[in-house]
């Protein structure tokens, strides 16, 4: 069990962690998919025409940074930004496995240098910078890697004034990196502050999950607020809340439904009006007046 | 096992209570022994910085969370002269995990806001064990904007085990309070000067950590998780938290390597809570040299290098 595991609840975990259970054994890999909350088995593109989101019960699951940047942004005239920025595993950080194999393992699993995908692009042809938390990587988790793509990417729609739309899903912060991950906290805030300043539009959807530092920090200061249906955002992970308080969680709890009721969110966006819904809130917030 | 010494304080302890019986003895037969008894000082200063000149990360963390060591409300009556506490967020409460206001420093206003843990059983219950909750965030965060109006410098003082994870916490948005705090701290436009005094754990910490100026006094410590937690996490016990302590690099010369803690202030002896009116009177020394060099520089310049450090880390 990774660190991951541990912090983040049975539930939120990806589809991965059922694979040996008994009920999903039954179930041909390759062509189909089991829907992890209604259990109906899924014709797989037939759901990937679908944005991965069951046709029967609107379960939204899980999809990878660039498939989340791929079905948001327009085909033409899409750039990667701050690709070149990498972890660096500046405190030689090691317990049961060394960081640098960690990293590398991920890389692998993933094929991503980490867990943040930048790019510049447009959305209904009007220009856009988007980011998109990997969560297969290292559990999506920040540190300097993310932090600095995020900030690079957010530094660009400051320079251009152009939107900033972050789609996140973490852990939170990466503790083998430390108190360089707590700092990426104050470094991203500090730059969506300057796009608030200036007036450039940051939106944040949370996606399934959202927690700790990233929610204390990027996800939740978003222009608006939004959360694609049934994603869990919270700053501590259940599991630590029912240890503290020693009581159950109400049902829902930390849920978008629940955020949106308690006043964290401004709306909840279904995945597949994604585009149209932030599309047209982009453009209402850019229509500048006549001189 | 004397509950006013750590674990490893022990071989000090009993040196200690050597002195005591001696200092008993010679009351009682008017013998001569204050040789003696100087000797043994002698010898336990001696040991003491022996055992200081050499403490594990580990240690650290525990005399950071020493019982007797002195919190924020411990400085600020120390450190200020004229404080007038400021309650409430003006929204839901008032959270006496943190304590703000308006004081003087050497003679001149300015605005401190520090968490507190509380000593007394009660104390302790009333300020939630120095775990603010969403209020506390933003009763700090409507003290440094009223600071910024009135062009007071501020000065925190961080002392935490962490932003309180509860249900109420996070229904009253406990994230968007600590990254509200996060992005108006880059660009409040006066000096910011922040000192960890114990514990500084995570978001709860960095929530009022944003500033020019992070020093850490030299037994303090400052995580992104707690070294417990993440043994938790990692080795699934929490009996390797020493472990994780080493790993994660919680002290501050560490910190300091690192480029993200600016100044570390020397503690006495044996730790703060050993002489806290000499501890106090160390750190007001350097608070005062750090808000005048501080107010010296250019807002803008200020905030320009606030900005660019903040871009900096990691780097």
């Amino acid at each position: 069990m990774s660190w991951l595991e541990k912090i983040v609840p049975n539930a939120v975990r990806s589809d991965k962690s059922n694979k040996g259970s008994k009920t999903s054994s039954k179930v041909p890999e390759g062509l189909w998919r089991k829907c992890a909350k209604c259990a109906s088995v899924l014709y797989r593109p037939e759901l990937e025409r679908n944005l991965d989101v069951c046709p029967k019960c609107e379960h939204h699951m899980r999809i990878g940074a660039r498939r989340r940047l791929d079905v948001f942004l327009d085909e033409e005239g899409r750039q990667e930004l701050a690709a070149d920025v990498v972890s660096v595993d500046r405190l030689k950080f090691k317990d049961v496995k060394k960081y640098k194999d960690r990293l590398s393992d991920a890389q692998k699993k993933t094929g991503e240098k980490d867990a943040l995908v930048a790019m510049k692009g447009t959305l209904n042809g009007n220009p856009v910078v988007a980011v998109a938390f990997e969560f297969a990587f290292h559990g999506g988790s920040m540190g300097y890697a993310v932090g600095e793509r995020f900030t690079r990417a957010a530094t660009v729609a400051l320079e251009e004034d152009i939107p900033l739309v972050c789609f996140s899903a973490t852990g939170g912060a990466r503790m083998q990196e430390a108190l360089i991950s707590l700092m990426q906290m104050a470094k991203t805030s500090a730059v969506i502050e300057r796009l608030k300043q200036q007036g450039t539009p940051y939106i944040s959807v949370m996606t399934d999950p959202v927690y700790g530092g990233v929610s204390a920090s990027l996800a939740l200061l978003g222009d608006i607020n939004t959360a694609e249906p049934g994603a869990r955002a919270g700053f501590a992970g259940p599991n630590i809340i029912e240890q503290t308080i020693r009581q159950k969680l109400p049902k829902g709890f930390q849920r978008s439904e629940f955020l949106l009721e308690h006043g964290a969110i401004d709306m909840i966006i279904p995945r597949n009006e994604m585009r149209e819904r932030v599309g047209g809130l982009l453009a209402k917030f850019t229509e500048r007046p006549a001189a | 096992m004397n509950p006013n010494y750590l674990d490893f304080e022990q071989p000090i302890a009993d040196l200690e209570a050597k002195i005591e019986e001696l200092q008993l003895v010679g009351s009682d037969n008017n013998l001569n022994i204050g040789e003696e008894i100087a000797k043994l000082r002698d010898k336990s200063i001696k040991l003491t910085e022996n055992i200081y000149a050499d403490l594990s990360p580990w240690q650290v963390v525990k005399v950071a969370r020493h019982p007797q060591r002195p919190y924020t409300s411990d400085y600020i009556s120390r450190m200020f002269t004229d404080f007038d506490e400021l309650h409430g967020d003006r929204h839901f409460g008032d959270d006496a995990a943190i304590i703000g206001g308006v004081a003087r420093l050497d003679g001149k206003p300015v605005m401190v806001i520090g968490e507190e843990k509380g000593r007394s059983v009660k104390d302790k219950v009333m300020r939630n064990f120095g775990m603010p909750k969403p209020e506390g965030y933003r009763k700090a965060l409507r003290l440094m904007e009223m600071a910024e109006r009135f062009k007071m410098p501020v000065l925190t003082l961080i002392d935490t085990p962490g932003a309180y994870p509860g249900i109420d916490s996070e229904e009253r948005g406990i994230s968007e309070a600590i990254a509200q705090n996060l992005a108006v701290m880059s660009r409040l436009r006066t000096p910011i000067i922040c000192t960890v005094i114990g514990e500084g754990s995570s978001g709860g910490a960095l929530a009022i950590g944003v500033g020019d100026q992070l020093n850490m006094l030299q037994y303090s410590t400052y995580f992104v998780i707690s070294p417990e937690g993440c043994a938790n996490i990692i080795w699934k016990t929490v009996d390797k938290a020493p472990l994780a302590a080493e790993a994660m690099g919680v002290t501050s010369g560490n910190l300091e390597k690192l480029g993200i803690v600016d100044e570390t202030i020397p503690e006495p002896l044996g730790g703060a809570h050993r002489d806290l009116d000499a501890m106090a009177n160390k750190l007001q020394g350097r608070l005062v040299e750090q808000v005048d060099r501080l107010n010296a520089v250019n807002i803008d310049e200020l905030l320009e290098k606030r900005y660019q450090r903040l871009m900096s880390y990691g780097n």
